[in-house]
């Protein structure tokens, strides 16, 4: 047994005032969860803090919140480690951000979350009428695959995390968009190419993440969605072509186009390329990439005039020593018929190596 | 006032699969819950459904393990629809895009459960309820004519002036709004009980509210005393390890290192049914061979890694994060604990209770297709057969029928209970001390082994935690999300169920199944083959018996 702080956010709607921070103190093993703790006040002090919760077991999904911070489930975040962490000794416990409050530790999912949800079209579209009498013949890679995606259990914590929507509201967002890939993944569905066009359409799509993790770092469940959005991108570029209006397509085959030539990024070359499908001769000609280029220049100014751009780095790159092994490594990759996809489920050679 | 032709209540399996079926039909459905449908307990079921899908098993095979493993207290009628319809409803949830687990050649793959005398276990990794409950909300979210009220608690059921159902009296939680909703016909689908037992298996939300509401206005309760003791629970918290673990092959030892299952099953050893594994951990822990904290071993590093990460990942979680063991290099420490709840509202095979217009499906009802001991993964099959039939069954029934007109009184009835409670002084016990004395009172005299003067004390407190339940205190004077009175109108809910428990309990007055009596430890089916219901006749509770029914299965020696 010991000893904890706990500094709740608390917030009345119907009391008129503004949220606030409350102290109180709890008494559990440090194993137990912050959940547990949130629980022994509820039971020993005041049972009017609201908070959603059922499992404590990290499958139902009820009780994301942001602990010390961090977009994390309740139930399975240990007391102890949270003290651990928590600064000025107290761990603080607030609601997910990126969704309105309702009360205490209650957000509103259903305005952000769910809504969120709904506009990826959240269910089956089959390519055929079902066999008669008889399953969907299928790989059962394929299956364990989305299984991935099927693991998540909708808690919000990576919305909550997520750095795009804190920008773009209206991002369609990590949650979601691994949504979306249970079915652009799932051999029964029919709409794949058309699920990937709306979703890299979309100015607030699969183009919008801008990659930086905190959505894996956060999920309770491995889903991994940032690596489901780059999965979707895969497969909108590589296997369906779709060059989209948001230049996501044209983007990626210049950072793939430049890696190839030089071995690391050579940011100059990544604004005009990317208008060209990667190349940048292409980037050049084409009237729309003009227009796009010329849109670019203030930023281009900018970062001069902040020093964060370098006119003699931004002329010259030089390139790696050994930058036929990089070659030798893409060709090799684009050689092979079929990409190998390790998630959760399938853990690959490794695991058993290290048996 | 809302007004749909069929209502139902609880959004898990058997709620969201009643909601589809009925709605598939044309007929305007609503369907409540007091938490988001993806947030229901249906989630936990981990393992897998089975049906007799392969064309070297049988349907017949699968009835017979089911009777076998329900000690021959399951009505052997419902046993046979179950069995019959298990292969439809699995292809039916594979089009409908569960993504169940595939063999080398693409075809649906299965992995061995308890009690089964074939492999006829079809999963989802070990997230099969999860994925299945995600997937029918899909279907919900598809069907927009189906009407979600989703964080609603339903309070009580209305009746019109012939006894007929006529709708139900809910709390909106998000703005305490109380509402009379008029429907033609209402479905329960509100679960099971297991918040009644600590610890148990069982999420916070498990608090047996429809078989209390169904109770209350006259609704009898079947098999109430066959509460399930799961084999595999973390000591403690009391969450659950999938039966999946002993499919894949898992074993269980006692703290000298016996593979104790040889002297009590030694052929199905750990896959026996789970009331005789249960029994023999609880009887090795009794008898001082389990660990210094109360707990037997199960080792799961027998099971080759690979095949953990793909079969058993989530459990590979619930050791990390829940117990500190990584469970492919040691073996975890597990118990029995309080899992499922056999019994529930006495249905006919559509669904039907002796309300007219009321229906109940899933864990709250008892058709009895587990009678005296469920087996592993036909519970989620129980939610989704007898839910489909139950929507089907009612959607027909009101077709054409009015709505009933409901007594108003009743709904001014509940707003002023409910903000009585809301409104008391704050002098008696609390919520939560009441429930945790429930709960230890419950796994102290009602559990694994049972006699009468422990259930007779155990009767005792749970009548007067009962009286105690009058006058709770109550913290939370607001409006929007106030647990603190749901948390009491559950608590009265619980309460109801535990007494029916315990009646039901001290009434069978022999051992079968889950209910092992250790002043009569032999099955006696002269005298006990029978249900025991209890009704409440007016605020007394009342026993009365009904028969088992049998088609072709004669009641046998049951050994495993």
């Amino acid at each position: 047994m010991a000893d904890y702080a706990l500094k709740i956010r608390r917030y009345d709607p119907e009391s008129g005032e503004a949220a606030y921070w409350a102290d109180y103190d709890v008494e559990l093993p440090p194993e137990r969860s912050v959940l547990d703790g949130i629980l022994q006040v509820k039971d020993r002090e005041d049972a009017s803090i609201a908070i959603r919760c059922s499992c404590r077991a990290a499958i139902c999904g009820s009780c994301g919140v942001r602990i010390n911070g961090q977009s994390a489930l309740a139930c399975n975040t240990r007391i102890g480690e949270a003290a651990e962490r928590a600064r000025d000794g107290a761990i603080t416990v607030e609601p997910m951000g990126n969704m309105p409050v309702i009360k205490d530790l209650v957000t509103d999912m259903e305005a952000v979350h769910w809504k969120k949800i709904r506009r990826v079209v959240p269910w089956l579209l089959p390519a055929e009428e079902p066999p008669e009498g008889q399953e969907y013949i299928v790989p059962p890679e394929a299956m364990l695959d989305v299984t991935q995606t099927m693991a998540c259990i909708q808690c919000g914590v990576c919305v909550s995390a997520c750095l795009s929507l804190e920008v773009d509201p209206e991002f369609i967002g990590p949650a979601a968009l691994a949504k979306a890939y249970r079915f652009v993944g799932d051999p029964r569905d029919g709409e794949h190419e058309s699920r990937l066009k709306d979703l890299a359409e979309d100015p607030h799509g699969i183009y919008d993440c801008t990659h930086c993790f905190a959505c894996v770092e956060v999920c309770p469940k491995d889903v991994a969605p940032m690596n489901q959005i780059m999965r979707l991108r895969r497969k909108a570029t590589n296997d369906f072509r779709i060059k989209d209006s948001n230049n996501g397509y044209g983007h990626e085959k210049a950072f793939v186009n430049i890696i190839e030539k030089w071995g690391t990024l050579f940011e100059a070359q990544l604004l005009p390329r990317s208008f060209g499908d990667g190349s940048l001769i292409k980037g050049q000609l084409r009237p729309q990439g003009a227009k796009q280029l010329t849109e670019s220049l203030p930023t281009v100014y900018h970062g001069l005039k902040s020093g964060k751009v370098n006119p003699i780095k931004a002329l010259v790159h030089p390139k790696l020593p050994d930058q036929k092994q990089v070659r030798r490594i893409i060709k090799e990759i684009e050689s092979q018929d079929e990409r190998i996809e390790l998630n959760l489920y399938i853990v690959g050679e490794m695991a058993e190596e290290t048996e | 006032m809302p007004k749909h032709d069929v209502l139902v209540i609880g959004a898990g399996l058997a709620g969201q699969r009643a909601a589809l079926a009925a709605a598939e039909q044309g007929t305007s459905v609503g369907i409540i819950s007091k938490v988001h449908p993806v947030r229901s307990h249906s989630n936990a079921a981990q393992g897998g459904i089975n049906a007799a899908l392969n064309p070297e098993d049988s349907w017949e095979s699968h009835a017979f393990d089911t009777i076998k493993g329900s000690d021959y207290l399951g009505d052997q009628d419902a046993i046979e629809i179950m069995c019959r319809e298990a292969p439809g409803e699995l292809l039916d949830l594979e089009h409908l895009g569960v993504t169940f687990h595939r063999n080398e050649e693409g075809r649906l793959g299965t992995r061995a459960f308890g009690g089964a005398s074939a492999a006829r276990t079809y999963y989802v990794a070990d997230i099969t309820g999860q994925a299945i409950l995600h997937v029918l909300y899909e279907q919900l979210m598809k069907f927009s004519e189906v009407h979600r009220y989703e964080e609603w608690f339903t309070t009580a059921l209305v009746q019109d002036e012939d006894g007929r159902i006529a709708g139900a009296i809910t709390r909106n939680i998000r703005d305490g709004a109380i509402e009379l909703f008029q429907a033609k016909a209402v479905i329960l689908a509100t679960g099971g009980n297991g918040q009644l037992y600590d610890p148990t298996t069982n999420a916070l939300i498990c608090t047996g509210d429809g078989i209390a509401m169904a109770y209350r206005i006259g609704a009898p309760l079947m098999d109430m005393e066959m509460i399930q003791y799961h084999p595999t629970t973390l000591a403690g918290l009391g969450l659950l390890i999938t039966e999946g673990a002993r499919g894949e092959g898992a074993h269980l030892y006692n703290a000298q290192g016996e593979r104790f299952m040889e002297k009590y099953a030694p052929n199905k050893m750990e896959l026996a049914s789970r009331d005789v594994v249960s029994r023999a951990e609880q009887t090795e822990i009794n008898e001082g061979r389990g660990f210094p904290d109360g707990t037997v071993a199960l080792d799961i590093t027998v099971v080759p890694r690979k095949r953990i990460h793909e079969a058993l990942r989530e459990i590979v979680n619930v050791g990390r994060d829940f117990a500190g063991v990584d469970i492919t290099r040691e073996p975890i420490h597990i118990k029995p604990g309080n899992h499922y709840t056999m019994g529930g509202i006495r249905t006919d095979v559509d669904g039907r209770t002796s309300i007219p217009g009321l229906y109940a499906a899933g864990e709250c009802a008892c058709v009895s297709v587990h009678g005296g001991n469920r087996l592993g993964a036909n519970s989620l099959l129980d939610t989704l057969v007898f839910g489909r039939r139950s929507g089907l069954h009612a959607a027909e029934a009101v077709h054409g029928l009015p709505l009933r007109d409901p007594d108003l009184a009743q709904l001014e009835d509940e707003e002023r209970r409910i903000s009585g409670i809301v409104d008391r002084d704050g002098s008696g016990r609390r919520v939560s001390e009441v429930k945790a004395e429930l709960g230890k009172t419950m796994d102290k005299y009602v559990a694994v082994f049972r006699d009468e003067d422990g259930l007779r004390t155990g009767l005792d407190a749970v009548q007067r935690l009962k009286e105690e339940a009058t006058d709770l205190a109550i913290d939370d004077k607001g409006a929007v999300f106030n647990q603190d009175v749901l948390g009491a109108l559950e608590l009265q809910f619980m309460l109801d169920n535990a007494e029916a428990i315990v009646l039901s309990a001290i009434e069978r007055k022999e051992s079968r199944g889950a209910q092992f009596r250790t002043d009569f430890p032999e099955r006696n089916d002269d005298d006990w083959l029978k249900h025991i219901n209890v009704s409440a006749n007016g605020s007394e509770p009342e026993i009365s018996y009904s028969d088992v029914t049998m088609t072709q299965w004669e009641p046998q020696e049951r050994t495993y």
